[in-house]
């Protein structure tokens, strides 16, 4: 019953035996930006772009040499130097997972770096900003290629510390800045799950790597110690991926330039926890487990709440934003289904990729014309004078609401459709969250390429130069086929098999399921109502009151009202609350009784008068306290 | 007998000497001559630390001089592997700071421009730093616990007088707390080093003859808490802290790193070698108040340092958090967590060196150690902020820099640790991993507003770093991230020695490896 899943194999030689120049190109890339600095300036952006470039060439290479092998052969283990030793060693996993990982990352990736030439060309420190997407491209391929927990988790960090310089990229901005803190600070809760994750299987199974592991744990196997690594992998995951209740650094995140926007907060860095659950499925996510169930639950809820924080953003990035939460809600309950789901969350994890980068870039076109404007309520009627990135966008926009055909159609409905099968609660949640996807992504069409203009009086929207509508042209051509490509006939779920396992029944492409009609209402009904609402009626150029509940949405369903009242505010006050009693307490108490002993009354000026005398007394306190602990435990 | 090490320490001794004799006037000279002395130093401990089999004799480069034979006290030297770290760790440090305290005898400005004149001259100081290092080497080196205890005390007097003489508004009082804690702990440990001379009655008082020689119970606790409670108040380890926070603040920078990054160390190194190898059964039977105290560390230390206003108070409050990490990971009893914490000790030097240094720089661009004082320093002297950025991430301990490393290993350690059967190691490394969360508020709060946002008036003026100010920090750096990938030849030297002193405590080591059937 249980799905197989092939074993690992030493690999030496070849193009994947050196695969970890895919990560090294990117790194020295990075390297030469920071450390040679302004010598660079003129030049920097095309090493950049060079170093993607030749990492992607690197990912087709292996990718080729990989469907070489028979598929009980294809999950190949390059080891590369004795890390930690006696606790893991550093290598690389080269498997169907890890190479469409790879492919994505590097391919969109080399895509939004040459778009950046363009978006970026009037910024003096465009060169910085390659050395960060060059670092980042770097981090990111070790997350997903790292053969371990600890390589995964120094690629984990290092794609936050990427993500941190960039949406801080412009910290001169106090809202950059504090945007950057707050994604990394939230990501580190996340973290804690995953660090916590990894004591507990290095105490159980002593190792941490994913061969090792594939050997100890029997497939299927669960328990307490099982669900609570599950738990908090989910934890890490969530953070990573912007799954409630660490969801709020990612709308605050769009402080970056667009393009960061694209790569890391949509196609890439975001869906690292969808890679996490997927690449640890076999050993604590098994089919039916909690830990499953839990992944699946916070997906539908994400799902849902994404995409009503989507109907209320004016902000285009931040629409865009609640979209990436919502789609990877589709992900992240995908995964949580078993092998049935994997192939639809990585399919849906990669086809919105495409379309979500595409519309990111789109975004940022539109904005490049607009003179940064990022209200929505100041556009419309953009397509006369920006066809292509139109164009390219409504393609992007037709995939995400699954309009029959294109790549959205295939994958999100696959996810659906697996999740009305296994979940049934959960999938015709994710039906519902499909129709207001059609809501706010139709709105967001409208208000921004249709209707009446409403542009400031010194807005002169132009197209974009082709370097940066070329990669659009590119990314779109993705939203339109490739899920068709990967869907129909089973074929990523049958690459992937060999490395997250197959489901007891292929599943087969059933455009007439009553799932998928009702997905297609709800969606038809959706964009239907946003005609009314943005498309034929006149959108006002200030935005109105609104109602209780968008106001709710406005506020991102009150996500940082919540954190502030439960952590910030409390934390605050423990901080002074510590800060006072170091102060007063530990020294102060001591000061006191010294006063005291000494006689003297009202205010003791330490600084001035008899500290030494204090302090000695202060230091023999400390150390009573210190050898009363021993003796009351220790029993002297 | 091995002349190395007496040679190690007797280089900056003369250093120090040639430098105080050096005519009034010749301070440019004196700075040279120190910094020539002390990478001199560095070369010979190159060639130490090359010469020094891990899998060889425990002790290596051992000399053994009669000193005061009537007790039976020896100058005895001779280094394991943790003592070859932490004397390689002093070897790279005092050059880097001796570069970075360049201006720093000259006299500390205020946020309003006025100088606070240092009460001596330029070529005391960094005589003064040469003696300094002569000592930290002497106090790894230590063989004899007598000789350990002399270096253990006598290291405070260079520290008092570049505290008390060079450093900030309230020097006078911060080196007389600094020195009363520290004279208090010394005092203790004289009590128990005599003790332990005359309970043994072995007619000695090296090291390696010493261990196993206390049996009875009892008298090992009351032995073990003397030397315990000293090295508590050196790491320092709550509740005897708050002198740290007042020394390093009123410290010059330089003076502040070799306080906190090697100073401190010897309190780490001695619970790992002399509490738990003279004392095992008290080591055993001390462990979980000590693993609380641990534990209140990292966590208050970090909660203090957020709400801290100054910046160097506030890396001095992330140091009493590392501290707890060190302890922590000594007295979990296993193999990973004190390997770990011996590697945190040298780490730590690296990162909260660079941090400190870092922050230097930038008080001195404004004089005021304020935190409130700054603000968009990334604008006008980016590759400054970029160093205290790597610096602050090393603080913070990011995966891929060499403290993350030390504290995975600490952590995992901990969690794993049979020692006590019961879960209380297991809660110890869950708690302690908040500190992962709060670290990441201590150390990119204080970026935030002093590097990013708009720029402050009086930062507008800052120049960026300057040659000498790059070549102090870069080092460090390309060690902060070499050591992150690469921990393997620091860990290679760590293991054996750790491996030695889990025996001495007659702790198993059967590697985890070795269980872990799948439950």
């Amino acid at each position: 019953m249980e799905s197989h899943i092939a074993e690992i194999v030493q690999h030496t030689g070849g193009v994947i035996g050196n695969a970890w120049l895919m990560i090294a190109f990117p790194l020295v890339g990075a390297f030469i930006l920071l450390v040679f600095n302004r010598f660079t300036n003129r030049w920097g952006h095309l090493l950049g772009v060079a170093m993607s470039l030749a990492s992607f060439v690197v990912a087709v290479l292996a990718f080729f040499e990989l469907i070489g092998f028979g598929e009980e052969e294809r999950r190949r283990a390059v080891h590369l130097y004795e890390f930690i030793p006696g606790m893991v060693d550093m290598g690389l996993l080269i498997d169907p997972l890890s190479i469409s990982f790879a492919l994505l990352i590097t391919g969109v990736g080399s895509l939004i770096h040459i778009y950046s030439i363009g978006y970026m060309a009037h910024d003096e420190h465009r060169r910085r900003f390659f050395s960060y997407l060059n670092l980042f491209v770097a981090a990111m391929l070790l997350l997903v290629l790292a053969d371990n927990y600890v390589g995964l988790f120094i690629g984990w960090e290092g794609v936050g510390l990427a993500s941190y310089l960039l949406i801080g990229f412009w910290q001169f901005k106090p809202s950059a800045a504090v945007a950057a803190k707050k994604a990394f600070v939230v990501n580190r809760v996340g973290d804690f799950g995953l660090l916590v994750g990894m004591f507990i299987i290095w105490t159980t199974f002593g190792t941490l790597t994913f061969a090792e592991l594939g050997e100890k744990i029997q497939p299927g196997q669960t328990n307490g110690t099982m669900l609570a690594i599950g738990l908090l992998l989910l934890l890490g995951a969530c953070g990573k991926s912007a799954q409630l209740p660490l969801q709020s650094w990612l709308l605050d995140a769009m402080e970056g330039p667009t393009p960061v926007s694209a790569l890391i907060h949509a196609a890439t860095m975001v869906t690292a926890g969808v890679y996490l659950v997927v690449r640890s499925g076999a050993f604590f996510f098994p089919e039916g487990s909690g830990a499953a169930l839990a992944v699946a639950i916070v997906g539908a809820a994400t799902l849902l709440a994404g995409a009503i924080i989507g109907c209320a953003k004016d902000d285009i990035k931040k629409g865009l934003a609640g979209s990436t939460m919502s789609q990877i809600g589709y992900m992240m309950l995908g995964a949580g289904l078993g092998p049935a789901g994997y192939a639809f969350a990585i399919g849906h994890l990669i086809t919105h990729g495409f379309f979500k980068a595409d519309m990111f870039l789109g975004a940022g076109s539109v904005m490049h014309g607009m003179n940064d404007e990022v209200d929505m309520r100041k556009y419309g009627a953009l397509r006369k004078v920006m066809p292509i990135t139109f164009v390219t966008f409504f393609i992007g926009y037709l995939a995400i609401i699954g309009f029959p055909l294109l790549s959205g159609y295939f994958t999100k409905d696959g996810i659906i459709e697996t999740a009305v099968h296994h979940q049934p609660i959960l999938g015709w949640l994710a039906v519902l969250g499909a129709g207001i996807t059609g809501f706010y992504m139709s709105r967001m069409v409208f208000m921004t390429f249709f209707g009446q203009k409403r542009w400031a009086d010194d807005a002169h929207p132009h197209e974009s130069p082709l370097v940066m509508t070329v990669p659009l042209m590119i990314l779109s051509l993705g939203a339109l086929g490739l899920g068709a490509y990967l869907v129909l006939s089973n074929r990523l779920l049958l690459f992937l098999a060999p490395a997250v396992g197959r489901p007891e029944e292929l599943p087969e492409f059933a455009p007439f399921a009553p799932s998928g009609l009702a997905t297609l209402g709800l969606v038809a009904v959706g964009a239907i109502f946003a005609w009314m609402k943005y498309g034929r009626a006149e959108v006002p150029s200030v935005q109105p009151r609104g109602s209780f509940l968008t106001t709710f949405a406005r506020r991102d369903l009150y996500g940082d009202a919540l954190n502030e009242s439960l952590f910030m505010r409390p934390g605050q006050w423990l901080t002074r609350l510590a800060v006072f009693f170091d102060n007063r307490g530990v020294d102060g108490i001591v000061n006191g009784l010294a006063a005291g002993i000494g006689g003297s009354s009202g205010r003791l000026r330490r600084v001035q008068t008899g500290f030494a005398r204090t302090y000695a007394l202060s230091i023999f306190i400390g150390a009573a306290l210190l050898t009363g602990a021993l003796l009351l435990v220790g029993n002297i | 007998m091995s002349p190395w090490l007496p040679i190690l320490m007797a280089v900056p001794v003369v250093g120090a000497i040639v430098v105080a004799l050096l005519p009034k006037g010749s301070d440019k000279l004196a700075k040279q001559v120190a910094l020539l002395v002390s990478l001199l130093v560095l070369v010979l401990t190159g060639v130490v630390a090359a010469g020094f089999k891990p899998s060889g004799e425990r002790f290596q480069f051992v000399a053994e001089y009669n000193w005061i034979p009537s007790f039976g006290v020896k100058f005895g030297v001779g280094v394991d592997g943790v003592a070859l770290v932490l004397i390689a760790l002093s070897a790279v440090l005092v050059p880097i700071v001796i570069l970075a305290s360049w201006h720093d005898a000259d006299g500390v400005k205020t946020a309003d421009g006025t100088l606070i004149t240092p009460k001596r001259s330029v070529k005391t100081y960094f005589s003064l730093l040469l003696v300094l290092e002569a000592m930290m080497i002497g106090v790894f080196a230590a063989t004899d616990i007598f000789l350990f205890y002399v270096f253990f005390e006598a290291m405070l007097i260079p520290m008092y007088f570049m505290i008390g003489s060079y450093g900030g508004a309230q020097r006078s009082y911060a080196a007389v707390k600094f020195l009363l804690y520290s004279l208090f702990g010394g005092l203790l440990m004289l009590v128990a080093v005599i003790g332990l001379y005359f309970v043994a009655g072995k007619q000695t008082f090296m090291f390696p003859e010493l261990v196993g020689a206390i049996q009875d119970p009892v008298t090992q606790k009351w032995l073990f808490a003397g030397f315990f409670i000293a090295f508590a108040i050196k790491a320092p380890l709550w509740p005897v802290h708050t002198w740290l926070p007042d020394a390093a603040a009123q410290a010059p920078a330089g003076a502040a790193v070799l306080l906190v990054g090697v100073l401190d160390k010897v309190g780490t190194f001695g619970m790992l070698r002399f509490c738990l190898e003279l004392f095992p059964d008290a080591a055993k039977a001390f462990t979980m108040p000590i693993v609380v105290l641990a534990v209140i560390s990292i966590i208050y230390g970090a909660i203090v340092a957020i709400g801290q206003t100054d910046m160097k108070r506030l890396i001095a409050y992330t140091s009493i958090s590392h501290f707890g990490f060190i302890v922590l990971g000594v007295f979990a009893m296993s193999s990973v967590a004190q390997s770990g914490a011996a590697l945190y000790m040298v780490n730590h030097g690296f990162a909260t060196g660079a941090l400190f240094l870092a922050a230097g720089f930038l008080i001195a661009r404004r004089g005021s150690p304020f935190i409130a004082d700054y603000g968009g320093v990334q604008k006008v002297a980016p590759l400054l902020a970029g160093f205290f950025l790597v610096a602050g991430l090393a603080g913070l301990s990011l995966p891929g820099l060499s403290s993350f490393v030390s504290e995975f290993m600490v952590m995992i350690g901990t969690y794993s640790s049979q020692a006590h059967g019961s879960g209380a190691l297991t809660v110890a490394a869950i708690i302690s991993a908040v500190a992962v969360i709060l670290a990441a508020v201590y150390i990119l709060w204080m970026v935030q507003r002093t590097m990013n946002g708009p720029t402050a008036e009086p930062v507008k003026a800052f120049k960026d770093l300057n040659a000498r100010e790059v070549w102090v920090l870069a080092p460090l750096v390309a060690l902060i991230i070499g050591f992150g990938f690469f921990p393997k030849p620091l860990l290679d030297v760590i293991n054996p020695s750790v491996q030695q002193t889990l025996t001495n405590v007659k702790v198993p080591t059967s590697t985890i490896a070795e269980k872990g059937t799948g439950q």
